[in-house]
């Protein structure tokens, strides 16, 4: 189609244009409101590509909370002067010539990847009866590979820890600075108070619908992470203090939950990470509860950073 | 030119353009920016392989997704620990540095000798 | 290996054997760093008897022990897969790891009275972790889940490298995380292709479905790269020094000792395991020329190092220049190929005791003596003997100096340059060798005069037994029978072509 063509090619163009503005911007906070932007775009790429699990969390994920990260470490951090030299004539043009090589290397191997090419939808397929679930995505994270998805929540939970272990030690068991400025825009704390449940109760509606449609644990997780963040920045309540115990089992819960299920899989099913016929769908959700449970926490405390200002515990 | 080619080139060009920034860009928030562009890039060629992967009735192969899915949310923990780290570096030392002070080991042999 | 893999006796124990220090790292988070310590040591002894479980059940069947996750058999499933390698690795990590963590618990300790403090939290967690990740690495058999386990080994080897908590800590961190993430990010690019070519990331299954094709080319050179910088095989080694040497003594043990022969067990299971069916281009010499490279710049530098900490840390650049000379002298159906292979694994191990060692022994060096300016060690030899014994038997084996794993692994490198007529491999170990034998005696000569040394404090008993133990275990590698070596082939795929004329 003619027409999906040009907007392909037009997407593409404006993808990479947003690319090339965001690293060649001169002033950091530019650079990462191009990326904002950018990372809008590619969702809508993602869906182009019949992606729509991957098109939410990109936009969630990558472009939303990532976005709030990078912008107020570039508000804190662009006041600093540039220390470093600008790199010299020679370097630009060595790394031009490596990236040129990369990239060429790469769409070469692209363009000549086998046709046919392989494919385990039809083997995902197969065994999605068996899970009870709608959604081969949902089914892969959680149940064909959950090994790797328990251990990526295990790395997340060590991100968090690995955040708060930079803090200097006199600020340990505080909590980290609050998001936002000190008097916020009534705006701001309108929209939160109106938003706020919405938000939730879209959330858990996403992780819920995402067991037969796209959406899913990641997804649901990351809008409540939203919420709270949101919530926080218009200083309807404060950021949580690093020792409560709450906070830490609520980092935990998703991660120990699908490790202990885990680990029951031989008494359930005969092996480990493995779900009782016919009772899958309800472990599933139930291990996905708590993941989001872990997510909402987690990628809050990620984006505030180590604790800040308050002493002692 | 089909969707995931056009997308495939387009990672490619992410990634080369993401390599280029890391390289040459001295400030480190700026070569998180240029670490994630190549991480887009990556989750691109991903995603075509995945668009490439559509066989009969199914439009794709969900595995490279969800693949993708787990990267984005590393990647994210990633940039939030080096965040956390520069802004630490930068109390510290006043600026962000690779090598403050001339960095490989600073001198710290005399202190109580 | 085939792809109709199933479940063996004794594949639980691979599972166990990830699960523990994973259990652990969530246990420690939630109780705090009092918690933390007894949890990381209390499962140590656990995770050694599971190491020496495996190695049992891989040398009575002779074959890999293998678990399939869920039943769910690759290429939709993941499957862990330890073979004769998987089980040595997994020994030597459970063996460093507590070495360390008993060394470290007089510097992490939680103050008495509170139920956390920073340091103890970080460090005890982050401990577990690269236990954890090694474990993962040492047996899965998923390229997929191999990458989680990268940026697991990453998210917990960085804090541990900053957790002093000093500036230039955490610029070194901050340099060390970028080369890292850049390694992960470009081998994550190179498993997506192979993904694009063959429908599967399971290692057993790429190995059988292999051939020729411009992606598994573009794949093996970008994932290759990735692995190489966090490695820090020359010239991506930038990051090594600063950050090794300015952590405290027990974590740069762990680093030096074990963090970096992780990404490069990946690379070996890469080129041998996937790869081998494909025409090799010269990347093996490549490979061996790199780590040439590191040998002679890692030792000239290491010479000039005025602090210890440093010149052990080049050191570990040098060494690390070694490994790469499997590549060159390991591939193919030829003699030596065993020797090669032998000779680059053996290293591997020498290595890890014997830097370890060193780095506890520096460790214990500043803290006695308040430095670590080799200049000012005059005389220290008589105030610390054991100190000094640990780090001249560390030296002997980096020397590759008889007896001692380090001389073993030379020899057998030797023998296999010399047979396969590569004869520049064979120059470069000696001229390591002697570059070695020069920072060494750096170490060694102002100790061993008789001028007066005040001493700060004595140095702990304990910390001292610990070190030596880790440095005599590197000097009795250099006395391993022959079943060791039948060990380490055990599961090692019979057809590699890459090097052959």
């Amino acid at each position: 189609m003619i027409l999906f063509e040009a907007l392909d090619l037009g997407l593409a163009a404006l993808v990479l244009g947003v690319a090339t503005w965001t690293i060649a911007a001169r002033r950091v906070f530019g650079a990462v409101v191009g990326y904002v932007a950018y990372g809008l775009l590619l969702a809508i790429v993602w869906v182009r590509l019949y992606a729509p699990d991957v098109a939410l969390t990109e936009a969630a994920i990558g472009g939303g909370v990532t976005g709030v990260l990078l912008i107020s470490a570039s508000t804190r951090l662009g006041r600093l002067p540039a220390v470093d030299a600008p790199p010299g004539a020679a370097l630009k043009f060595g790394a031009a010539v490596i990236s040129a090589l990369v990239a060429s290397v790469l769409a070469a191997a692209v363009i000549y990847l086998p046709d046919p090419a392989p494919s385990l939808a039809p083997e995902a397929d197969a065994h999605l009866s068996a899970t009870g679930l709608g959604n081969a995505v949902t089914a892969v994270l959680i149940a064909y590979r959950s090994f790797d998805t328990m251990l990526e929540k295990v790395v997340l939970v060590l991100a968090v820890a690995g955040v708060w272990s930079v803090a200097p030690d006199r600020f340990w068991g505080g909590a980290p600075a609050p998001l936002g400025r000190a008097v916020p825009d009534a705006a701001l704390v309108f929209l939160a108070r109106i938003l706020a449940p919405v938000g939730a109760v879209i959330g858990v509606q996403m992780f819920w619908v995402g067991a037969d449609e796209p959406g899913g644990a990641f997804q649901g997780g990351a809008i409540l992470a939203a919420m709270w963040m949101l919530v926080m920045m218009a200083r309807l309540t404060d950021p949580p203090r690093i020792s409560s115990r709450w906070l830490r089992l609520g980092l935990i819960a998703g991660p120990a939950v699908f490790l202990l299920l885990g680990l029951a899989g031989p008494v359930m099913a005969g092996s480990f990470f493995a779900f009782p016929e016919g009772f899958a769908k309800p472990v599933i959700l139930f291990i996905e509860a708590f993941m989001v449970l872990s997510i909402a926490v987690t990628l809050p405390l990620l984006v505030l950073g180590p604790p800040n200002g308050e002493a002692g515990r | 030119m089909s969707a995931s080619t056009i997308a495939g080139f387009v990672g490619a060009g992410l990634v080369g353009l993401g390599l280029y920034a890391l390289i040459v860009n001295t400030e480190p928030l700026k070569k998180l920016l240029a670490f994630n562009v190549i991480g887009n890039g990556v989750f691109l060629v991903f995603g075509i392989v995945a668009r490439r992967g559509a066989v009969g009735a199914f439009p794709f192969d969900p595995v490279p997704q969800a693949m993708v899915i787990t990267g984005i949310v590393v990647a994210f923990a990633a940039s939030a620990f080096a965040v956390a780290l520069m802004l630490r570096l930068a109390e510290e030392s006043g600026s962000v540095s690779f090598d403050p002070e001339g960095g490989m080991g600073v001198d710290q042999g005399d202190e109580d000798a | 290996m085939t792809a109709a893999d199933a479940t063996t006796q004794g594949g639980a124990l691979l599972v166990f054997a990830i699960l523990l220090p994973a259990a652990g790292i969530l246990a420690s988070l939630a109780l705090g760093g009092r918690a933390a310590e007894r949890v990381a040591l209390g499962s140590a002894p656990i995770a050694l008897v599971i190491a020496l479980a495996v190695l049992v059940e891989v040398w009575r069947a002779g074959r890999p022990v293998v678990y399939v996750i869920a039943g769910l058999s690759p290429p939709l499933g993941i499957a862990l897969r330890a073979d004769g390698i998987s089980t040595v690795f997994l020994l030597t990590s459970a063996l460093i790891v507590p070495a360390a963590g008993l060394f470290a618990r007089a510097g992490f300790a939680t103050p008495p009275g509170a139920e956390d403090s920073r340091k103890a939290f970080a460090f005890w967690i982050m401990l577990q972790a690269i236990s954890a990740a090694l474990a993962i690495i040492f047996v899965s058999g998923d390229l997929f889940n191999l990458y989680v386990a990268l940026e697991l080994l990453t998210f917990a080897a960085v804090p541990l490298a900053c957790v002093e908590g000093r500036a230039e800590t955490f610029a070194a961190a901050l340099r060390y995380l970028l080369f890292a993430l850049f390694g992960s990010i470009f081998y994550l690019l190179g498993a997506a292709l192979l993904y694009g070519a063959f429908g599967t990331l399971d290692i057993a299954l790429l190995a059988e479905r292999m051939r020729p094709l411009p992606a598994v080319t573009a794949a093996a050179a970008l994932m290759t790269a990735g692995l190489l910088a966090k490695t820090a095989l020359f010239p991506l080694h930038l990051w090594l020094p600063p950050a090794h040497a300015n952590a405290p003594a027990p974590a740069s043990a762990v680093l030096s000792g074990l963090v970096v022969k992780g990404s490069f067990f990946l690379t070996v299971r890469l080129w041998f395991y996937v790869l081998p069916a494909l025409p090799a281009f010269g990347f093996d010499a490549l490979l061996g020329a790199l780590g040439s490279g590191a040998v002679v710049f890692g030792s000239v530098l290491a010479l000039r190092q005025p602090r210890l900490k440093l010149l052990i840390a080049y050191s570990t650049i040098a060494q690390i220049g070694y490994l790469f000379l499997i590549f060159p002298l390991g591939s193919g159906l030829h003699a030596w190929t065993s020797d090669g292979w032998n000779g680059g694994l053996m290293q591997v191990l020498a290595h890890a005791f014997a830097k370890a060692a060193m780095f506890l022994a520096a460790g214990l060096l500043y803290e006695s003596l308040g430095h670590d300016r080799i200049a000012k060690f005059s005389g220290a030899a008589r105030v610390m003997p054991l100190t000094f014994l640990t780090l001249g038997l560390g030296g002997l084996s980096l020397m590759g100096l008889p007896p001692s794993g380090g001389f073993a692994a030379k020899w057998l490198l030797l023998r296999a340059s010399v047979a396969s007529g590569q004869w520049l491999w064979a120059i470069v170990v000696l001229l390591g060798g002697l570059l070695a034998a020069g920072y060494v005696y750096r170490i060694l000569a102002p100790a061993l005069s008789s001028d007066p040394v005040a001493l700060k404090a004595p140095p702990r008993r304990a910390g001292e037994a610990i070190a030596l133990t880790l440095a005599l275990v590197a000097v009795a590698l250099g006395f391993a029978p022959d079943s060791f070596f039948q060990l380490l082939n055990i599961g090692r795929p019979p057809l590699a072509t890459a090097g052959l004329p």
